[in-house]
């Protein structure tokens, strides 16, 4: 009994979009796994302070030190503070500044980018000096100089993060912008009388957004690694605060005298976090573009 | 050859003038008012305005660039609040240690990463390959301090192989005689053993902990570029030719596959220097990378611009290097140029 009736329809492009998702993890199961590690970071962001069975900055100096146990599934630190409380509640500051960070060099680097490679002349000239000028540095190195010059807050970390990964955004999205410049749709925007800034909002940017959105989601996982290598020799996160880098350069002095937990959990926490971002960042690639598989 | 040489230097010059520019405007962006800050906590209304007039700050921005390159054409950097020494001398002393610590890294780094990805790409989806590609992954995503902290726990606490992470040597050894600076060299050319073998211990686990963040790069650009090479004719007809399989990969395969990969190492160096930084903390290393540090947290602003300025130098230095050896190996790029 077949019907007639169905023959096939063209889908929509979001229903198209979903189906491709679902092969390309069902291809790659690494990517629904990062995906599923994803959603549990971002949880633990979001509702982790409610979830957490102590007070992060509750000291119990009865209790200091203790090596993970049933109470304490992480152990204790050296002011008896729950380890495993500290590093979900840590999530939620980490997750920020990563996600602050990489919005900001989106924004800044990819518009930055987008106007250099379809104006070309100055507008590229400048952009593309900017970028050599912040490649010449030591990317951490750089970073360290800013948080140093602008002085030791989380948001500097941010504004710091964002300013040495310009120039991958920058890059990028000159490119991309570029090879759109003089391509068919743009002329024909071009010939039917609209303004410059029209054709780049509604023609290119829409081109560009999601090669830049993979390159946020692969740059995720260094803009933590970044902030937490920053905050472990000391810059921005004050203590108590709860954050993944300062709670493993406060638990490396137990490292030589065996209290391992301390360093390992929150390290191990940056680690899963970093991994996540790095294979989700490949998965995306996978679904926006194809060709560049590795 | 010359000319490129020549050449490749021209073009480093803009990217020099950037990173003073740079560094200099660091300075400028201290919050507040710089002659407080240079002058002190504890100084008087009477003594910042000395220290405006000494640092020229009451003359205009441009006027004090130029006093800035002034200085540092004398290899002036400034002096430290904290310990009253002169910047560029403390760094002049403590250059040897992260140059030895971050150079026998790169080493481990490529001895470890250059063979894997040899063997990765002659045997794609073998078990070799697939630990490749797992050590890759893991290399970018471990945080460098806490590789460094995991070493010191398996390696010291654990099984005792390594020393205490204190410092380049023991404290009951005295340093070699002052050659080149690096304990491991000036150890054998003052002919002491036992001093070469506590400071080659001191080394490993940092320099171990430098590799494996640096792994990763190095060994995905080997294996690519070994790939493409060996699906290559010149590859098909040297195997054709009947030559064996050592003179194949090596010889032929292997120095053109090279060439990608040695431009990788200027990201790798990019890589390094800043991890060196994190590895120099937790192994309490007494380089540029822990001076600058403890000079950021004590607000002491000349060491960590003189820092940042001197490893930006040697950055572009570096690169200008690499992309020098590069035209040296491959004749190609010389007659591009």
């Amino acid at each position: 009994m077949t019907d007639i009736a169905a023959t096939p329809r063209p889908e929509s492009s979001l229903v198209a979009l979903l189906r491709h998702a679902r092969y390309v993890i069902g291809e790659n199961p690494v990517t629904g796994f990062a995906f599923a590690l994803f959603v549990l970071i971002a949880l633990a962001a979001v509702f982790g302070p409610h979830l957490v069975p102590y007070d992060p900055l509750a000291s119990d100096t009865v209790e200091s030190l203790k090596p993970p146990s049933l109470h304490h599934w992480f152990g204790t630190d050296q002011l008896g503070r729950d380890i495993f409380s500290r590093v979900v509640v840590a999530t939620r500051l980490d997750f920020f500044i990563a996600v602050a960070s990489v919005a900001l060099v989106f924004l800044m680097g990819g518009l930055a980018g987008v106007a250099a490679g379809f104006y070309g002349g100055w507008t590229d000239r400048i952009v593309g000096r900017i970028a050599d000028t912040i490649m010449a540095f030591p990317l951490f190195v750089l970073a360290m100089g800013i948080v140093a010059a602008l002085g030791n807050t989380v948001q500097n970390i941010i504004i710091a993060t964002a300013i040495v990964n310009f120039p991958l955004y920058a890059r990028i999205a000159r490119a991309e912008a570029n090879i759109r410049r003089d391509a068919g749709f743009v002329e024909a925007a071009r010939l039917s009388g609209n303004a410059d800034w029209r054709i780049l909002a509604l023609q290119i940017l829409p081109n560009v957004f999601p090669i830049l959105v993979v390159q946020m989601s692969l740059t995720m996982g260094y803009a933590i690694l970044n902030a937490a290598g920053l905050s472990f020799i000391g810059l921005g996160v004050r203590p108590p605060t709860p954050e993944w880098g300062i709670m493993v350069a406060e638990g490396a002095q137990f490292i030589v005298s065996g209290e391992w937990w301390n360093a390992f959990f929150p390290g191990a926490a940056l680690m899963v976090a970093v991994f996540c971002f790095n294979l989700l960042g490949d998965g995306l690639r996978d679904l926006v573009d194809p060709r560049r598989r590795t | 050859m010359l000319t490129m040489v020549l050449k490749r230097l021209a073009m480093a010059i803009p990217s020099l003038i950037g990173v003073v520019v740079v560094t200099f405007l660091l300075t400028r962006a201290l919050p507040g008012d710089p002659a407080v800050y240079f002058a002190g906590p504890a100084a008087t209304p009477q003594a910042i305005q000395e220290v405006r007039v000494k640092l020229g700050l009451d003359k205009p921005l441009i006027e004090q660039f130029g006093r800035y390159a002034v200085d540092l054409a004398h290899g002036n950097l400034g002096t430290s609040l904290t310990t009253g020494q002169p910047v560029a001398t403390e760094l002049r002393n403590r250059l040897p240690a992260s140059a030895e610590l971050t150079l026998l890294g790169l080493l481990v780094s490529i001895v470890i990463a250059v063979p894997l990805g040899i063997l990765a790409a002659t045997k794609p989806n073998s078990l070799v390959d697939q630990a490749c590609r797992v050590i890759s992954t893991a290399g970018v995503s471990l945080p460098v301090f806490f590789t460094g902290l995991i070493l010191v726990y398996v390696f010291y606490y654990l099984l005792g192989w390594a020393p205490a992470p204190l410092g380049r040597l023991d404290v009951f050894l005295s340093e070699p005689p002052h050659v080149t600076g690096f304990y491991l060299i000036d150890s054998l050319i003052a002919g002491d053993p036992e001093t070469f073998m506590a400071s080659l211990k001191q080394l490993i686990l940092p320099a171990l902990t430098l590799a494996i963040f640096s792994l990763a790069p190095i060994a995905r650009m080997t294996r690519a570029s070994m790939l493409a090479i060996l699906s290559s004719d010149l590859v098909r007809t040297a195997r054709a030719s009947g030559l064996s399989a050592y003179t194949v990969i090596i010889t032929y395969a292997f120095r053109n596959a090279m060439l990608p990969v040695i431009t990788t190492l200027g990201m790798v160096f990019s890589f390094l220097l800043g991890a060196n930084v994190l590895v120099e903390k937790v192994f309490a290393w007494p380089g540029i990378g822990s001076y600058a540090v403890e000079a950021l947290l004590a607000s002491d602003f000349a060491p960590v611009q003189g820092f940042v300025l001197t490893m930006a130098v040697m950055y572009v230095a570096l690169n200008l290097l690499i992309d020098i050896l590069y035209g040296l190996i491959d004749p190609r790029v010389r007659l591009d140029a």
